[in-house]
């Protein structure tokens, strides 16, 4: 154990990253910028990858705790009474998962990047936000107390915010932006008030020793506990994008597909389930904000997948499918199959960002169509995306051997394994499993197989940039399960806790069986619908009606949070904020002050006649008026009228 | 026989109204600035009776400050009316008033 791991060097490349190019990248030859954009996220990875190499060699023992240094004592950032914050990064078995997962993955987009926004004028500005992406997500990762992970939890945020709105002219695009942002407030709050109340109850924010206390006192469940876990929870629904706050989320499509490849699928949108991870002791101690947990992901996961089952937007289907997955992750955390679901974050960070990638990569080819209405039959022109993106759907699909089997299994058997309420779980996810199927085998026969459906204009040719990166994530997105549950829980266990799935022979496997059926099912019919019988889905359509338009609507959630959120306010904001507290107080106000000034002014002015006689005449008179004070003896004269003046104070 | 103090303390204080007066009522700028004079040499009057009384050098020394200020004065001003005459071709006071808002 000497030297260092350099963990506060992992974030503050990509922030170096960050402010050459925001400061001079419109100025740097592009090439430059390239060199600078890439080399800062690779140099963080190497470094990730260089700290799991001496931990794997048993040269480091884990959890290491590293904290930039002044001189010989480490960075203090705020010390008033009990609250104590500093900057010390902690490097356990889970923040070293994530940060391969982000530092990795992130560095793959980054390349693949290169090629996909290469004709873009934004081209510096882009790489910048999303290097400042890597430095607030390796925060956030890395923190080890709860106010240095809000950092980093609120700027992924910003980030998300710059990127989603990166193409600032469209109005939609926009707008989304500031959606994102707000609905992402709302979750923050929840983590906010969660800091407070752990502030109140352990009169620490450090995660460590939040641990030790509960530790200490086993008895100690429900109460403020769960109180607290539900705040923690809200937060992480906000970023996790999981009902009710996940609006947001397909929304925030209008951004660049790597954006959405990068922080909508793989990694940002997973910091809610980190987190849980993160602080899972508190939920270990409250069953009910566990179970709420449980509900809320399976509910997401139900919720998402039937809504993705209509969109023609290839990038809003996997925006659901991403919403939908991420509510597996909570359904892990749920049942406190921790392991499980950072297992699941993993790989689904694999194989959705491959997914995302093969649609921008689909979108890139034909000229920026996303209609997947209009595609079709490009099998013959993309065939590698072709490959990879059929890899993507099995992995998704949890067909073996493909990693998303892997996960999901592990997800759905610590579900069953929870008792009567567990079971139906297990059955909701199964369900889900189906939906996913159907909906991710639809996509893929209505871009790839079939006639194509409209003449595509312009064909750009993709460039080895974008296919490099989209050929190692098919790799691993088949080869990213094959550790094992087992294996991953044990690495896991001392951050995460014992509580993991164990092995269950027959169940494990009949259960296993089941979930592919069941995938096999799904993708039997939409084999049915969209190959065999093309005129099918729109029959359907017609004969359903009401229950297709419920669906194509996203069940009104948008509508009913505008009748019941945004309107309301809106009005507030106009009539109440607006007309009587801006115009009528503030406004009246600053004119009553502004008459006042003016009128007495009017009148004062008269005195400045530019006439010199006059103010040399009041000046004799001030001369006259302080003499005669000074001169007479007033107290005297007014003692003759019995009144006594007392200057002096005493 | 020596003339009282008073005396001297009257001829200052009706040299200096003089002057204040002067100061107030007449148009001409330069018969204004004449007025400033006679008012600083009534002080000059007043402090030199006080040296005397009071068999101080101070007065005396200040006296000297006054007279040199007075003359910086008199050179700057005199430079300003000449400035003034030339541009409006007039010196009564009440002509010249463009210091107004």
């Amino acid at each position: 154990m000497n030297g260092f791991l350099f963990l506060p060097l992992i974030p503050l490349l990509p922030l170096l990253g960050f402010l050459l190019n925001g400061l001079f990248g419109r100025r740097l030859p592009k090439a430059l910028v390239t060199m600078v954009a890439l080399s800062t996220p690779l140099a963080s990875f190497l470094l990730v990858a260089r700290a799991a190499f001496l931990i794997w060699k048993g040269s480091w023992v884990l959890p290491v705790i590293e904290a930039p240094a002044f001189g010989h004592s480490a960075l203090v950032w705020i010390n008033i009474a009990t609250l104590h914050a500093d900057f010390s990064f902690v490097l356990d078995q889970l923040s070293l998962v994530m940060l391969l997962v982000v530092t990795g993955v992130g560095f793959l987009i980054h390349i693949y990047s290169v090629g996909y926004m290469a004709h873009d004028e934004g081209y510096a500005r882009y790489f910048s936000y999303l290097n400042l992406f890597l430095f607030f997500m390796t925060t956030l990762v890395l923190a080890g107390n709860a106010l240095l992970m809000f950092v980093g939890w609120e700027g992924v945020g910003l980030a998300s915010y710059l990127l989603i709105g990166f193409w600032f002219q469209k109005t939609t695009a926009a707008d989304a932006g500031k959606k994102a942002f707000i609905v992402n407030r709302i979750g923050d709050f929840g983590f906010l008030i969660g800091m407070f109340l752990l502030l109140a109850n352990f009169g620490t924010l450090t995660f460590s020793e939040i641990a030790a206390r509960l530790d200490a006192n086993p008895g100690w469940t429900g109460g403020e506990l769960t109180v607290i876990a539900l705040c923690l929870l809200l937060g992480a629904a906000g970023k996790s994008a999981q009902l009710p706050l996940y609006i947001w989320l397909p929304d925030a499509m209008e951004g660049p597909t790597p954006v959405s490849a990068l922080i909508h699928a793989a990694t940002m949108v997973t910091a809610g389930v980190y987190m849980i991870a993160r602080t899972h002791v508190l939920f270990d101690h409250s069953p009910f904000a566990l179970s709420v947990v449980a509900i809320v992901g399976a509910a997401t996961a139900l919720f998402a997948a039937t809504i993705g089952l209509v969109q023609n937007d290839i990038k809003r289907v996997l925006a659901y499918s991403t919403i939908s997955q991420l509510g597996y992750m909570f359904l892990g955390c749920g049942v406190a199959a921790y392991s499980a679901a950072i297992f699941h974050l993993v790989t689904h960070s694999f194989f959705k960002a491959l997914l995302f990638l093969a649609a921008g990569s689909v979108i890139h080819a034909i000229g920026g169509e996303q209609d997947m209405r209009k595609m079709g039959g490009l099998w013959k022109k993309l065939p590698i995306t072709f490959a990879v993106t059929t890899v993507g759907v099995l992995a998704i699909g949890g067909f073996f051997p493909f990693a998303g089997f892997f996960s999901k299994d592990a997800i759905l058997y610590a579900a069953f394994a929870q008792g009567a309420g567990g079971k139906a779980l297990w059955f909701v996810g199964l369900v889900t499993a189906l939906l996913t199927s159907f909906y991710m085998f639809r996509l893929w026969y209505l871009t790839f197989l079939g006639k194509p459906r409209s003449e595509t204009g312009h064909h750009h040719s993709t460039p080895w940039s974008m296919l490099g990166p989209l050929v190692i994530l098919a790799l691993l997105s088949i080869s990213g399960g094959w550790v094992g549950i087992e294996r991953f829980a044990a690495y896991l266990a001392p951050a995460t806790g014992a509580r993991a799935t164990e092995a269950g022979g027959n169940l494990e496997l009949i259960l296993s069986i089941v979930a592919v059926a069941v995938a096999l099912v799904g993708c039997f019919v939409a084999d049915l619908l969209y190959r065999q019988k093309p005129a099918r889905p729109a029959e359907l359509a017609a004969e359903y009606p009401e229950s297709y338009k419920l669906l194509a609507h996203k069940y009104y959630v948008d509508e009913f949070y505008g009748a019941t959120v945004v309107k309301p306010l809106l009005a507030i904001s106009t009539y109440f904020l607006g007309w009587v507290v801006d115009k009528a107080l503030i406004g009246g106000t600053a004119w009553l002050l502004g008459g006042i000034a003016t009128f007495s002014g009017a009148l004062l002015q008269r005195w400045q006649s530019g006439n010199i006689r006059s103010y040399a005449a009041w000046l004799a008179a001030g001369a006259a008026a302080v003499l005669l004070f000074l001169v007479v003896p007033w107290s005297a004269f007014l003692a003759n009228f019995g009144i006594h003046l007392n200057l002096a104070g005493h | 026989m020596e003339i009282p103090i008073t005396w001297y303390l009257l001829l200052s204080a009706v040299l200096f109204s003089l002057g204040v007066v002067g100061f107030l009522i007449k148009r001409n700028l330069i018969t204004v600035f004449m007025s400033i004079e006679l008012m600083l040499n009534a002080v000059n009057l007043s402090f030199v009776t006080f040296a005397h009384q009071w068999h101080a050098v101070r007065g005396q020394i200040f006296v000297f400050f006054v007279m040199m200020v007075a003359a910086a004065e008199a050179a700057v001003g005199l430079a300003i009316i000449i400035a003034v005459f030339r541009a409006r071709a007039t010196l009564a006071v009440d002509r010249i008033d463009l210091m107004k808002l």
